[in-house]
């Protein structure tokens, strides 16, 4: 991986690079859409958040990291750990409650662990990726590697955002704040409860460097993350990247959205991420025949993955293993 | 060889220092000359270094989440809020990140920390800097709790909690900060988590307790040994795992329980624990009762606090009108 300035990676990248993270792109939102199906079919329980619309910027934050660096996703997190490398067959038998997910079938959709890709977890709490990114990187200090926080804009007016900006700030820590800001938290607009609403603007009063960029935009996230990985490594410390994108989902399985204006709504789908990725594809010379064979390639692996967890067994409640401690 | 309680605590964590790499130590104050407002961990950064002792922010949830994170990440964090009142602030990381990580990720990885906190009243330190948040956690599984009752069980217990590969939230009286007592027979003795301790044995009265409350309970025995009552006394050592084995089997010799906490009887560990001896030991029992202190605040003034807290005496009073025997 190229960790030069910013720019120099994209101009030396081959297109085949990006053709392969579109591909990672169109993984997350097909998982998704399945997980809406499977959700209406009795198969995912509880609740569940979906991603789609946001898929470019774990996948453009990913694309910055070595596998061995930490992540730390949210409830919303089902791109996340794909995007940190999680097996889609593993995920989607987590979401079904099966014995061959990621976590046994005892995470669920918001609490999914997979500890050998670097994804330190996915955190029910709002904020609380922050906090776990934040500790991650005390240890990647040590270790050379890296730590990123994802979190959506509704956790910056949380104590986790506030404290562990100041914290990371002050020991000088490789983290990388990643808000997905996506204009709603839960039912409420963004700008309804943000004093001051510039997400990207809270980062000065703790001397971190901040950038706003297009989240729907692969390029742009990359960019701006491999800036920010740049600077952890350096040993500048933490950034602040407020990643502006749009869930093209309501809130979580219960939520219609019906409090977004649908001239709202339009616009940002205009903007879809995927759309925007492949048209740059074809710009970059990439052929539609080449972008279209990803697609089927995608869809096959998803269905797979779909039938695989279908067909797993659920966990044996008299199974006996669980243990409160580690030994 | 005596020594004394927060020596106990300083040379336990400069000894696991010394022998694990990946022990870290942060906190606020930690690494001030004084070592934090109770003196107990002076000289340990100039000995280990800032890379591993540090002082922090007052961020108590971003140092208990930083203490997780840094936990999954390998290291084993040793991490200071300062008063146990403190805890609610680094409550969410522990309750809801640490102490589910080795279920919820199906033993992927565990999170070796621990949380050090003063708890405890008779210091006039008031309502919101006396609580002991033992029973805050006690219901929580995945997390142990320890306190010690004893210089040489402070060591010993809190290199076992530092050994440990789970979240441990370990407690120290500030009452017994300045108590000076046999050091362990082996100097490095790791006392594991889990496990209580017959302090005293007796055949008439258990007395259970934990923290002060046992070093209390063995002053009220050599009491009531005068009035030719022999006390047995229980020191559980942690609270959560709760070594029920050895209670019932002190009750079975001696059928009669009193559990000692210093803190209210309505939601406390020794309500809880009395619960557990009459399921599993009905039988062996002849009496079981509480002594706890009134559902209020921790008050200020001294006649106040001194009415409020257990001490030997009000134990040892405890089991004389029990036993119906009048004061001499």
């Amino acid at each position: 991986m190229t960790s030069g300035p910013a720019g120099t990676a994209l101009d030396t990248e081959a297109p085949a690079a990006y053709l392969e993270r579109y591909g990672l792109m169109l993984l997350i939102r097909l998982f998704e859409t399945e997980m809406q199906q499977l959700f209406l079919k009795g198969e995912v329980h509880g609740t569940t958040h979906l991603c789609a619309g946001q898929e470019a910027v774990p996948v453009g934050v990913c694309s910055a990291l070595e596998p061995g660096d930490y992540l730390a996703g949210t409830y919303r997190g089902h791109g996340h750990a794909l995007a940190k490398g999680t097996d889609p067959d593993a995920l989607i038998a987590e979401m079904l409650g099966r014995a061959t997910g990621v976590c046994a079938g005892r995470a669920g959709s918001m609490n999914v662990i997979d500890v050998e890709h670097g994804l330190v977890g996915c955190f029910g709490i709002v904020g609380g990726s922050i906090a776990a990114a934040t500790g991650a990187a005390l240890a990647a200090k040590r270790q050379g590697r890296v730590a990123v926080a994802m979190f959506g804009d509704g956790a910056t007016n949380q104590g986790y955002f506030h404290e562990c900006l100041n914290f990371a700030k002050v020991l000088s820590l490789p983290v990388v704040f990643v808000c997905e800001n996506n204009f709603y938290g839960e039912f409420t607009p963004m700008l309804a409860v943000t004093a001051g609403g510039d997400i990207t603007a809270r980062a000065a009063g703790y001397g971190l460097p901040a950038r706003t960029v297009d989240g729907n935009d692969l390029w742009a996230v990359r960019e701006a993350a491999l800036e920010a990985v740049g600077k952890a490594h350096s040993g500048a410390g933490p950034t602040l990247l407020e990643c502006q994108t749009y869930r093209h989902h309501g809130h979580s399985k219960s939520d219609p959205a019906r409090y977004r204006p649908p001239e709202e709504v339009e616009r940002w789908l205009a903007r879809d991420p995927l759309t925007i990725a492949r048209a740059r594809l074809v710009e970059l010379g990439v052929a539609e025949s080449d972008i279209d064979e990803v697609r089927e390639a995608t869809r096959a692996r998803m269905d797979r993955a779909v039938q695989a967890a279908l067909a797993a067994p659920y966990p044996d409640p008299d199974g006996g293993r669980a243990t409160e401690f580690a030994p | 060889m005596t020594l004394e309680f927060r020596a106990a605590i300083r040379e336990a964590i400069v000894e696991e220092m010394e022998r694990d790499e990946s022990v870290v130590l942060f906190g606020e104050d930690v690494a001030a000359e004084q070592g934090g407002v109770f003196a107990v961990t002076p000289g340990i950064q100039e000995r280990f270094g800032s890379a591993r002792v540090f002082d922090t922010p007052i961020s108590e949830l971003a140092l208990s989440g930083a203490a997780f994170g840094a936990a999954v990440a390998g290291l084993r964090p040793i991490i200071e809020i300062m008063f146990g009142d403190f805890m609610g602030l680094a409550m969410d990381s522990l309750v809801n990140q640490s102490a589910k990580y080795w279920y919820l990720s199906n033993e992927q990885r565990s999170v070796p920390l621990v949380v050090r906190s003063a708890v405890g009243g008779g210091g006039r330190f008031g309502a919101i800097h006396s609580q002991t948040h033992a029973t805050w956690f006690q219901g929580i599984p995945g997390l142990k709790i320890a306190f010690p009752s004893s210089p040489a069980e402070a060591k010993g217990l809190l290199k076992g909690a530092i050994r440990d590969d789970n979240p441990v939230i370990f407690l120290e009286h500030k009452r017994l900060y300045s108590v000076k007592g046999e050091a362990p027979a082996a100097g490095d003795e790791v006392l594991p988590l889990g496990k209580a301790l017959v302090a005293r044995s007796g055949a008439d009265v258990t007395i259970v307790s934990a923290g002060k409350g046992v070093a209390d309970a063995l002053e009220a025995a050599d009491e009531l040994a005068a009035d030719g009552v022999r006390a047995e006394v229980v020191d559980l050592r942690t609270l959560r795992p709760l070594d029920l084995d050895t209670v019932l089997e002190s009750v079975a010799r001696t059928n009669r329980v009193l559990a000692v906490e210093e803190g209210p009887r309505t939601g406390g560990w020794a309500s809880g624990l009395l619960g557990l001896v009459a399921e599993h030991g009905l039988h062996d029992l002849d009496d079981a009762w509480l002594l706890a202190t009134d559902e209020l605040p921790i008050p200020y003034s001294p006649t106040l606090e001194d009415a409020f807290i257990p001490g030997p005496g009000a134990i040892a009073a405890a089991v004389r009108e029990r036993a119906g025997i009048a004061v001499s």
